[in-house]
């Protein structure tokens, strides 16, 4: 085997255990992590291309519509798959899901007593072009409460699925927005080393606004990169 | 070249069914995969994997989300670093919320894989989501009626001995199909060994 993915760069990468954030407490493995050699198991992965997707798939203020537009700032968020060697990583899927601009998820146990909106479902997907770009077009999401403490709310954010190349390369994460004041309170953005934590926030860019319909950001996503091991 | 680094992970969050498993959960949103791996005449013996997830108390996850990858029946991955390529028609991706089955189980109907790479014995390889875990955690499910290439397989041979049965999922000796089972222990006496993948 002389094909494999880099190791997970533990240096970029939240613990299992973050007390502030409770849920850890009893859910985060308490052993260490036995490391395995990586073998056709590890370095191959589901492979989903565009002909699995719907047409709306990608466009969150259209795939769910009942008659109407979805409440809330239509914003395009778009930015490229890469490796951490800069190569971008096209054909992947990308699966992405978030709350509705007033903060509610559609899904049944979300309490807030927030409104839904009957023409949003917060869900969608598409898969990068041959230079690692993708772009999905949706609704900002609201700040939610949530009980991990007291008074304490989500900052608002997206959340994004990517399996790359492999099954080593995949990657669940979240987005947030430039300047929100609820970030510095979030356990679990603060869960990320302070030196990545700005890896997971999104720049505003004027240039993906487009006229008299939706302001833009982008966002990157780096995933572990292929190496050579030598032949033993 | 300096390298870029490494996006950090997040937690899936309690939300994720509308997205990622929405037709398991009732939503109307296309589900790119469900807990039936097998569609159509696809060679292999039929099987069925069921267990939970338990978190430090023992109480069972209702929030998880468990994915599975795997080999077809001669062990041949559906991906184009497996030079052999696999069977049309079966992707051996699988993915499951633990919410819609009354004991919270996850349920997957697919087919035995074979050997992988001629040296790894049987094992389907499982990817575990849930709120509260900031980072996806790797384990693999080998199979107790595979006792002799257990015994040969390098991973199981590389875990402390007294921990290699929380990989082993156990057959159902009195069910009618094969069935096996093998719960996902979070931490405790039984903590599944979970892999620097
Ligand atoms: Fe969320």
């Amino acid at each position: 085997m002389s094909e494999s993915y880099a190791p997970r760069d533990w240096s970029s990468q939240p613990p299992y255990l973050h007390p502030d954030y409770k849920s850890t407490v009893l859910r985060a493995p308490t052993k260490p992590l036995i490391p395995i050699r990586q073998s056709l198991s590890e370095i191959t992965g589901p492979v989903y291309g565009q002909d699995r997707l719907g047409a709306l798939d990608a466009d969150l203020t259209r795939n769910a519509v009942k008659g109407a537009e979805p409440i809330g700032e239509r914003i395009i968020v778009t930015g490229r798959v890469l490796d951490e060697n800069g190569r971008p990583q096209p054909n992947m899927l990308i699966e992405i899901w978030q709350a509705n601009a007033a903060g509610r998820y559609v899904h049944v146990v979300d309490q807030h007593a927030a409104p839904l909106d009957p023409n949003f479902l917060g869900g969608g997907r598409c898969v990068t072009d041959g230079e690692g770009r993708y772009t999905f077009t949706t609704i900002k999401p609201g700040a939610y409460p949530w009980g991990n403490h007291d008074n304490a709310w989500r900052p608002a954010h997206i959340h994004f699925s990517l399996f790359g190349p492999s099954l080593s390369t995949r990657l669940v994460t979240q987005m947030y927005f430039p300047g929100d004041p609820l970030l510095a309170f979030d356990p679990i953005y603060m869960g990320t080393p302070a030196d990545c934590r700005e890896l997971l926030i999104s720049r505003f860019m004027l240039e993906h606004t487009q006229p008299l319909f939706a302001l833009g950001y982008e966002f990157d996503f780096v995933l572990r990169g292929r190496h050579q091991t030598p032949v033993e | 070249m300096s390298k870029l680094r490494q996006t950090p992970s997040q937690t899936v969050g309690p939300f994720f069914a509308y997205a990622l498993t929405p037709e398991q959960y009732g939503y109307d949103f296309a589900s790119i995969a469900d807990g039936a791996l097998v569609e159509g005449d696809v060679p292999g013996q039929r099987i069925r994997i069921e267990g939970r997830v338990l978190d430090g108390n023992g109480d069972v996850v209702p929030d998880a989300m468990i994915e599975i990858w795997q080999a077809d029946e001669q062990g041949r991955y559906a991906h184009p670093a497996d030079p052999r390529g696999s069977n049309v028609g079966f992707k051996g991706f699988g993915r499951m919320g633990t919410g819609t089955d009354p004991e919270q189980r996850f349920i997957f109907d697919t087919i035995k894989p074979g050997s992988v790479d001629g040296a790894q014995a049987p094992h389907i390889n499982v990817i575990v989501f849930m709120r509260g875990l900031l980072l996806h955690a790797y384990t693999r499910m080998y199979f107790s009626d595979e006792a002799a290439a257990n015994a040969r397989d390098p991973v199981l041979a590389s875990v402390p001995a007294e921990r290699r049965h929380t990989l082993i999922a156990l057959k159902d000796e009195a069910s009618a199909g094969a069935v096996y089972r093998l719960d996902i222990h979070m931490q405790g006496p039984n903590e599944t060994v979970f892999f620097d993948v």
